[in-house]
């Protein structure tokens, strides 16, 4: 199992950590199987997102697609958002192995529930 | 192609397996380049192999205190284990169809064992308690009249447990059953002597005590009735057939060599090593335990847990950094995959997500466990400060 450079420095370097005070939504998102924890805070402000925050604990494809996901948030508009797909998230991170799709779809989850949790 | 390596690595993974010692690469070379015959050959090319397998033969008896008749050559540690119990089980199924053996054993042992329960045969997988140990009670309450086999592993490969292996002896010895124990990851990490420990077999593997891998052996006590499962021609007494891999089992003679000679300073040396390195880590690194820290344990395994912190990013985030050691557990395939050995011990998944196996070595240095010890506590405190769960 591999994985590319850039998803190993979104696992050390994550950007986008931290918690937002005022955030307008929250999602926590869990995979009883496997353990693996995220925590999205999510700011909205004219329609986009104008801040969004993580915390996540799970194995380096975990963070690393918490984190990228979570940036890639920042500076969308909502419909746009709400279609972030596990397969963007996990192509731009130079693909995925196969045992670790799992992860991808943790973010694409914590996103959409977050961003329900507007309405 | 390798890789070029990274300056300095530290490598602390040694129950995966172990560098191959300088002596023992020097022995082996002349066995490819010179005196490349086949053993069974009569000419001088093969009287050379021969005259070589023998000295290595003397050389694993002698690690393990056996006669050398009693060694049976093999490609490694895993086959070891299946002749073991496979041979065992195919002579002995007319006197009946039970096997008692452990939940923590190696997946060599565990597979073999659940591929004969799909063939009818019943297997009796027995619990360990919190610090991987069992009793040989708990072995003798487990044997019926139709026993025909236990299998208990001597030294455990993931936390270190070391089994009464020779009070299971005398158990298996008063019942009439043949008796295997796993020893791949106690020989040349302990003293091991086959007649004090009771076994009528023993399975080794030469590429953790610094030999080359692809070679093992099964010591057969005398008199075993043992079926083979290559068949072939009549190499190792007709119980392995196929031609020996001679330079393979030439290193394995010079680690067992080796180890022997070594034994009693490299268990001083590899022990408080790790006991200043388990020390030193629960100074750094607040709630950090220790596995089967209460039961005997080889000297050179160390496998601990911290909560928050997961095993696989705390093998990564130290690998970036030149350190190679494994975690027990890792997520796959949308499944926690818990290590079977820490669920036996009582573990949850959640617990097991954080733990990691570090294994010395003769060879291991100061400088590499000060580098781990000097390294671990800010990976595990970044990776606690990015779980939502962790308040500190």
């Amino acid at each position: 199992m591999t994985y590319s450079d850039k998803l190993l420095d979104y696992f050390e370097n994550p950007r986008c950590v931290g918690e937002l005070e005022d955030a307008d939504a929250t999602a926590e998102v869990h995979n009883p199987v496997c353990g693996d924890t995220l925590k999205l805070w999510v700011r909205v402000a004219d329609g986009k997102v104008a801040d969004a925050r993580f915390k996540a604990q799970g194995c380096p494809a975990a963070i690393a697609t918490s984190s990228f996901a979570t940036e890639m948030l920042i500076g969308q508009d909502l419909d746009s958002a709400r279609r972030i797909t596990r397969e963007q998230i996990a192509d731009a991170l130079g693909g995925l192995p196969a045992s670790k799709i799992h992860c991808s779809v943790l973010a694409s989850d914590a996103i959409r529930a977050a961003l329900d949790g507007l309405r | 192609m390798l890789e070029s390596k990274r300056e300095m690595p530290v490598y602390l993974d040694n129950n995966a397996t172990t560098a191959v010692r300088p002596e023992v690469l020097a022995a082996m070379t002349p066995y490819f380049l010179d005196g490349y015959g086949n053993a069974s050959s009569i000419h001088w090319f093969g009287q050379q192999a021969k005259a070589a397998i023998d000295d290595a033969r003397r050389e694993v008896s002698a690690l393990i205190g056996a006669e050398p008749s009693e060694i049976v050559f093999l490609s490694g540690g895993t086959e070891a284990d299946n002749l073991a119990i496979a041979g065992i089980v195919e002579s002995q199924k007319p006197k009946g169809r039970h096997i008692v053996t452990s939940r923590i054993e190696h997946p060599a042992v565990l597979n073999t064992c659940k591929h004969l329960e799909k063939q009818g045969f019943d297997v009796t997988f027995l619990p360990v308690d919190a610090d991987g140990l069992l009793t040989a009670d708990a072995v003798q309450r487990a044997i019926r009249s139709d026993t025909i086999l236990i299998s208990i592993m001597h030294a455990n490969n993931e936390i270190g447990t070391i089994q009464p292996v020779d009070e299971i002896g005398r158990v298996a010895r008063d019942a009439g059953v043949c008796f295997h124990s796993d020893g791949v990851q106690a020989a040349g990490k302990i003293p091991v002597d086959v007649r004090a420990l009771g076994v009528d077999l023993y399975s080794l593997s030469s590429h953790k005590i610094h030999g080359p891998k692809g070679v093992g052996a099964l010591f057969v006590g005398k008199g075993t009735p043992l079926t083979p499962l290559v068949r072939g021609g009549g190499h190792e007494r007709n119980r392995r057939a196929g031609t020996e891999n001679v330079a393979g089992i030439v290193g394995f003679g010079c680690a067992a060599r080796l180890a022997r000679e070594d034994l009693a300073d490299a268990m001083l040396r590899t022990g408080e090593l790790r006991d200043r390195m388990e020390a030193r880590l629960q100074a750094e690194i607040p709630d950090l335990r220790i596995n089967a820290r209460n039961a005997p344990r080889l000297p050179n395994t160390s496998n601990i847990m911290v909560d928050y912190a997961e095993g696989e990013g705390m093998v990564i985030s130290l690998d970036l950094k030149g350190i190679a050691v494994s975690t027990g557990s890792a997520c796959s395939s949308g499944s926690m995959e818990p290590s079977h050995v820490l669920t036996a011990i009582g573990k949850t998944p959640g617990e097991g997500f954080g733990s990691l196996r570090i294994s010395l070595s003769v060879l291991t240095t100061d400088d590499e466990v000060d580098r781990l010890v000097e390294t671990l506590p800010g990976i595990v405190e970044r990776l606690r400060q990015l779980s939502p769960h962790y308040r500190k």
